[in-house]
């Protein structure tokens, strides 16, 4: 059984998005374990998988049964164009230096010293600061990866193989953070963000222009000339874009330096 | 309940949009033409490269744009 490129890509982006997301939830869950109390810290991890799940369930059927294919892919497509411009405009502004890089042992260190002084307040028998500090991580970090899931999952007409990309991404971050018991300092974590980018904006403009055909007077989804072939040529088109884009960013700032 | 319901919005605002709005705006812009486009007739190989091809640059002019902004 062969896998189309769509497919293909469905996967990489899943499993890169998710990447991103688990090593900065597990950097939350470690600072709070380390901390505080490890019982606090995954009561409040597990109850925010919890959420994340009924609310995956919920929006996944409520979309799926209620849009037609191209209003579907036109929706979907442009809120994952615009989500994945912000990801392509902060990793090309750290790319040139504009913007502080992502630093998994800063946070660490940061979450930890924030923990060592709060209050030792307690509710239900938990060390409330732990719970509710990993419930927010957890959950915050894990709707961007519901919501590439989802999205990912609905056009590609798969949520399943989009779930499994995301279930694979877990399950390296959370064995190799169990191993090293530290944040994942040694990720690649800005470059990741960069790839992430550039493969949730060729695949949001790649849907948004096909769910165009909402428009059309048989509402049928447009066809891209070339096919999915088209979804390679646009990922080169992003790539060289945000190329030229931090190439300039550098020259401005240079210049400003210069100047000041 | 109102209280509420803006701390849903804005949440999700931030979610989606993050903080430079006028690229979001640009592609809604693009999306309308694009809309208006395909109304009107154009073939589906002019609207999915056109509107591409506006995305990108419209992305582009937003990320270059933003040292002058902030």
């Amino acid at each position: 059984m062969g896998l189309d490129a769509g497919e293909i890509g469905v996967i990489v982006a899943t499993v890169l998005a998710s990447g991103v997301e688990f090593v900065e939830a597990l950097t939350i869950v470690l600072a709070m374990g380390v901390a505080r109390d490890w019982r606090s810290t995954l009561w409040g991890s597990g109850l925010a998988l919890l959420v994340l799940a009924v609310v995956t369930a919920i929006v996944g059927v409520a979309i799926g049964s209620t849009v037609s294919e191209a209003g579907l892919q036109l929706v979907i497509g442009t809120l994952l164009l615009i989500f994945g411009l912000q990801w392509l405009r902060k990793a090309v502004l750290r790319a040139s230096g504009l913007k502080a890089r992502h630093d998994e042992d800063a946070v660490f260190a940061a979450e930890q010293a924030a923990a060592s002084i709060a209050n030792r307040e307690r509710h239900l028998g938990l060390d409330w600061y732990a719970f509710v500090i990993s419930f927010k991580g957890v959950f915050l970090e894990g709707l961007e990866v519901v919501f590439i899931v989802i999205t990912f999952g609905q056009n590609a007409g798969s949520i399943p193989l989009a779930a499994a990309g995301a279930g694979v991404a877990a399950a390296i971050v959370l064995v190799i953070g169990a191993v090293a018991h530290r944040p994942l300092a040694n990720v690649p974590e800005n470059t990741l963000k960069f790839a992430v980018g550039l493969l949730l904006s060729t695949f949001g403009t790649f849907w948004m222009a096909e769910g165009l055909g909402a428009f059309a007077a048989g509402g049928e989804s447009l066809q891209w000339p070339g096919g999915e072939v088209a979804l390679v040529i646009l990922l080169g088109a992003w790539c060289a874009a945000s190329w030229l884009a931090v190439v300039r960013l550098r020259s401005l700032a240079r210049r400003a330096k210069a100047v000041a | 309940m109102i209280a509420a319901g803006r701390a849903v919005l804005a949440f999700a605002y931030d979610f989606i949009v993050g903080d430079d709005w006028r690229i979001a705006a640009g592609v809604v812009m693009v999306l309308i033409v694009g809309g208006a486009a395909v109304r009107a007739g154009a073939s589906a190989s002019l609207v999915t490269i056109g509107v591409a091809a506006c995305v990108i640059g419209v992305a582009f002019a937003g990320i270059v744009g933003t040292p002058r902004r902030d």
